[in-house]
């Protein structure tokens, strides 16, 4: 089992080096920092040369690279070439906001969607399997920025309606501390929430589904049965099992979703979250800022899918003994 | 991602269909049903022993498909909407482009047939909403043909031959695969400057392809070692013959499905990437860019609501179709309907 | 005569499919005496496996469903008890070994565990130390080399025959009266199938099981049971004891079964298939579902379905109107069987 897990690590490294690698030298060339640099308006000469010489902006790419991954240890990802202002702490603040909006939509997508699904499979052809099976076909096909946009029009015209404030369609908070501020930041994440979980909910309900049905018309399913278990004890203890280990997988690869959609959620509520944080970076061409976001979304994919591998060997025996 | 071939040969279960851009995941069962697709010539049933009526495989396909309710519907959703996009000249009542700023932010009304309203220069909605409708369709069609052709060599190439090359092969796709994919498109479009629907459609292809080489892949890892390969080997069939006349076949089915779930992926990728600017920028229209647009306009939801709604039911259909094209193709799944 | 065990009258199995009903047992009917090895034999689609498994209610009951019949079984009819009732009797009075080890074995959970659910799920108040006793023991008896360690394994890390084996462990946990094996060497190879079928006959003749051995294969038939039953699209077309059967077989169908298997001894020039193609169980021909390809076929077989009936008299019994034709006619095999 330790060198499954060892194993797992170990390829996680050259991984995150290619994956950063490939997007360092995409970022330059696309977003040649010496030429945003010289075209900053607000850099004197001088500083300019400074710049210039404590980022090695005229040195070739390859080499640039490995300062920067020097950088990221011993400067704490360096500082913004437009804006000069060291990255580290807005890459952890936004970091905080997108994972408090993350964490709370994937674990009710994960509890509720795995719910459904086990029920949907159980209950196979009833309404109750029809209805959610046609809710997650139109989870499918929404654009998140749409549903979040429809949402927020929606309280936005309730505001104005009946001016009464439920839930908030923008930014992080409006009460600026004390007791009451808690409730505030969940009034406005609600509407993000429900966003990203809606999609991620599909997700997991239509796998948990797919996953528990063909679980059950399995022959070790019948064996239990022809032993005569009780049916809620098959269910539980062999189906139910048997149906998760694919969902370890269908979980890690929904990271990348995860952090797409609060890409677009971020922006439509104005949140002050890395999503947000990356599309002004690229709006304005930021070498550095960019590459950070994408180091830490990579180190992010890559943890979970590490993550998940390592769940995978905990729950499937087979594969311990690769 | 990960997958696994178990110590008894048997292939884990691993969702072979990415997520991508904007959180818009694949619709499940493309990965988890790990459709192997059909053995050519060969009709299997659930029931052994049953004894049907030989029909060609295409045609019995063809008779699953419709008898599929909702792949038959969005299908007819599809003809309709695609076709307005396709007569776009015909059927939208106003140039894309056509301002009129006596009539700005008007909501819907039979009148003039602004059927969906004007914005806020005059511009008729319905008109650029079909206009849009016509972009994703080439967006979303040439995505999905492209990614397939060239996922379906990758993955034929690294499933075949396996060894050093399958595994090159298999790190690149995993790489893409592990990058988060809306944001590597975003800085892809907004470096590079978007703008156009070429750029952007070979750019979205340029990430779909990984998808369909996987699973093409997988269809050949496990058909390479079934008696029948074996037995045109012994016959002195070479590598390409085997590979052409034996294996591909089975991958239509999986290649198809996937393809046609890859239209959908493909269209709502696109439109997120128009929604934050940096996707196809004007004049060409995009159902994304006008729901950017309907943003600056909170109280005129028809600029918001209409070109998402299609947005979605485009998908939908697509969906639809897809999943019946999935039970069509795919004669091994178990399910018995009541 | 000892009183039959288990007493099956006219037992009809239909499954609902896409294409119509699907007759899988069409009017069975046998009894099973204490101690003995019944074998049932038929080819893939005779029912053969439906029937027992009706027995146990292991039938999908939504495609399937169960027209008619009865199976007394120590006085309680088994299709009549209610679900609790069932469950007492699976696993506990009879029980069941299947066909593909691989398969049927919970891979997530250890071997032990899973043949310890067996016993515990029947006597809960038995101390886990007991029933693991009794666990090591079963798999000595039934030949898993150290069974201490191995009981701590998974299934994945048994081979295929040793699987085998603990699924025969499995089935006689609970010492049960009747012991039912579908196919238990089908999945095997050759050499293997001989190890299992030396432990199926060791195992019977300690726990002096009833069993029903179901096979496609004469050769199992001849060496391991005492009376066999043959099957054909749902109906049993003769029933007898072996050496009856083996000696002078009065169907055709069984004749022809026995002539497609290639002779050990002596020479051969050709071998002989049965003509014809397997029935379709959806559109049976009327009367006797052998005449299409039955070379003793007349205008009588295609109109009235021959009822199974005694042959000279004794417990030899066969489904086929001209039975008497085939008297004094020697099969391949008598030689073997004298």
């Amino acid at each position: 089992m330790l060198t499954y897990i060892a194993r797992r690590v170990l390829y996680s490294i050259p991984v995150l080096f290619f994956s950063t690698f490939f997007s360092f030298l995409f970022v330059s060339y696309a977003a040649n920092p010496l030429v945003s640099a010289r075209s900053n308006p607000r850099l004197s000469q001088h500083l300019l040369n400074l710049l210039i010489h404590q980022n090695h902006l005229d040195k070739p790419v390859v080499v640039r690279y490995f300062y920067w991954v020097e950088a990221i240890f011993t400067d704490k990802l360096g500082k913004s070439l437009i804006t000069l202002k060291p990255i580290w702490p807005d890459i952890t603040r936004t970091m905080g906001h997108t994972a408090q909006l993350i964490i709370i939509a994937e674990s009710l997508a994960i509890v509720i969607g795995i719910a459904v699904g086990i029920y949907s499979a159980i209950r196979q052809y009833s309404l109750f399997d029809y209805s959610f099976t046609s809710l997650s076909f139109l989870g499918f096909a929404m654009p998140v920025f749409w549903l979040a946009l429809v949402l927020q029009i929606l309280f936005v015209d309730v505001y104005n309606h009946w001016h009464v404030r439920i839930v908030y369609t923008s930014g992080l908070n409006t009460v600026p501390g004390g007791p009451a501020w808690s409730v505030d930041r969940l009034q406005h994440l609600v509407l993000p929430v429900i966003t990203l979980f809606v999609v991620s909910f599909a997700l997991y309900s239509r796998y948990m589904r797919a996953s528990m049905l063909d679980v059950i018309n399995s022959d070790y399913v019948r064996t239990a049965r022809a032993k005569g278990v009780r049916e809620r004890k098959v269910v539980m203890r062999h189906v139910f099992r048997n149906a998760l280990i694919p969902i370890t997988t269908v979980a890690a690869l929904n990271i990348g979703g995860l952090l797409g959609g609060a890409i677009v959620t971020e922006t439509v509520f104005t949140l002050d979250g890395m999503g947000h944080y990356f599309v002004l970076a690229l709006g304005q061409g930021d070498t550095y800022e960019v590459m950070a976001y994408l180091l830490v979304t990579a180190v992010i994919i890559i943890l979970f899918n590490l993550i998940a591998d390592i769940a995978y060997g905990f729950l499937d025996p087979r594969i311990r003994y690769d | 991602m990960t997958e696994f071939t178990r110590p008894d040969g048997s292939s884990g279960l691993v969702p072979t269909a990415p997520t991508v851009a904007g959180g818009q995941p694949l619709a499940p069962d493309a990965g988890i049903d790990t459709a192997v697709g059909m053995d050519p010539g060969v009709d299997d049933t659930a029931a052994a022993g049953l004894e049907l009526k030989v029909r060609s495989q295409w045609s019995y396909a063809r008779m699953r498909f419709f008898r599929h309710r909702l792949a038959v519907a969005g299908l007819v959703g599809l003809i309709i909407i695609f076709g307005a996009g396709i007569f776009a000249n015909f059927v939208a009542p106003y140039s894309y482009a056509a301002i009129d700023l006596n009539n700005i932010l008007h909501p819907p009304t039979t009148v003039d047939k602004h059927y969906f309203g004007t914005d806020g220069i005059g511009a008729d909605e319905f008109s650029r909403v079909i206009y849009g409708i016509r972009t994703s369709l080439e967006v979303g069609v040439f995505v999905a043909v492209v990614s397939s052709i060239f996922g379906l060599i990758v993955g034929a190439v690294a499933g075949y031959f396996g060894g050093l090359l399958d595994n090159l092969l298999m790190r690149i796709t995993d790489l893409v695969l592990t990058l988060p994919a809306l944001a590597i498109l975003l800085a892809v479009t907004a470096l590079l400057g978007g703008g156009s629907q070429w750029t952007i459609s070979i750019i979205l292809a340029a990430f779909f392809w990984t998808g369909i080489a996987r699973v093409v892949r997988g269809v050949f890892l496990s058909l390479r070692e079934k008696e029948y390969v074996e037995a045109a080997k012994a016959s002195g069939a070479g590598d390409a013959r085997i590979m052409f006349r034996h294996i591909l076949p089975n991958t239509l089915g999986p290649v198809i499905v996937n393809g046609t779930l890859a239209v959908g992926t493909a269209i709502l990728t696109e439109a997120a990437l128009s929604f934050l600017g940096f996707g196809i920028q004007p004049p060409t229209a995009s159902l994304g860019a006008l729901v950017a647009n309907g943003q600056n306009y909170p109280v005129q939801w028809w600029l918001t609501i209409f070109p998402g709604l299609l947005i979605v039911l485009i998908v939908l259909c697509v969906n639809f179709v897809g999943d019946g094209l999935r039970d069509a193709l795919d004669p091994q799944q178990r399910r018995i309907r009541a | 005569m000892p009183e039959p065990i288990l007493s099956i009258k006219d037992l009809v199995v239909e499954f609902r499919t896409e294409d119509g009903v699907v007759h899988a047992v069409d009017g069975v009917s046998y009894d099973l005496f204490p101690g003995e090895i019944l074998g049932i034999v038929g080819e893939s689609g005779s029912g053969k496996s439906v029937s027992t498994l009706a027995l146990l209610g292991l039938i999908p009951m939504p495609p399937g469903r169960i027209a008619s019949g009865t199976a007394m079984f120590k006085g309680r009819d088994l299709l009549r008890l209610k679900k609790k009732e069932l469950r007492k009797v699976r696993g506990n009075e009879v029980a069941m070994v299947f066909q593909d080890p691989m398969t049927s074995l919970n891979p997530v959970l250890t071997v032990g565990r899973q043949l310890g659910e067996a016993i515990k799920t029947h006597y809960p108040d038995k101390k886990d130390d007991e029933v693991k006793q009794r666990i090591i023991e079963l798999l000595r008896l039934v030949g898993v080399p150290n069974p201490e360690t191995r009981y701590t394994q998974f299934p994945h890390e048994f081979s295929g025959g040793m699987r085998q084996r603990a699924m025969i462990a499995m089935g006689i946990a609970n010492s049960p009266s009747l012991l039912i094996a579908d196919e238990p060497t089908t999945a095997l190879d050759v050499t293997i199938q001989a190890q299992v079928l030396e432990v199926l006959k060791r195992v019977q003749h300690e726990t002096e099981a009833a069993t029903i051995l179901i096979t496609h294969d004469l050769g199992i038939v001849a060496e391991m049971c005492d009376r066999v039953l043959v099957m054909y699209a749902g109906h049993i077309v003769e029933s007898g004891t072996v050496e009856a059967i083996f000696r002078s077989p009065r169907h055709p169908y069984t004749i022809g079964l026995m002539n497609s298997l290639p002779k050990l001894t002596g020479d051969e020039e050709w071998l002989e298939p049965i003509t014809g193609a397997p029935p379709s169980l959806i559109n049976l021909p009327p009367g006797c579902p052998f005449h299409p390809r039955c070379f003793l076929a007349r205008e009588r077989c295609r109109q009235e379905n021959p009822p199974l009936a005694p042959v000279e008299g004794s417990a030899h019994q066969s489904a086929c109107h001209f039975s008497e034709e085939l008297i004094g006619r020697k099969s391949k095999f008598s030689e073997a069987v004298a």
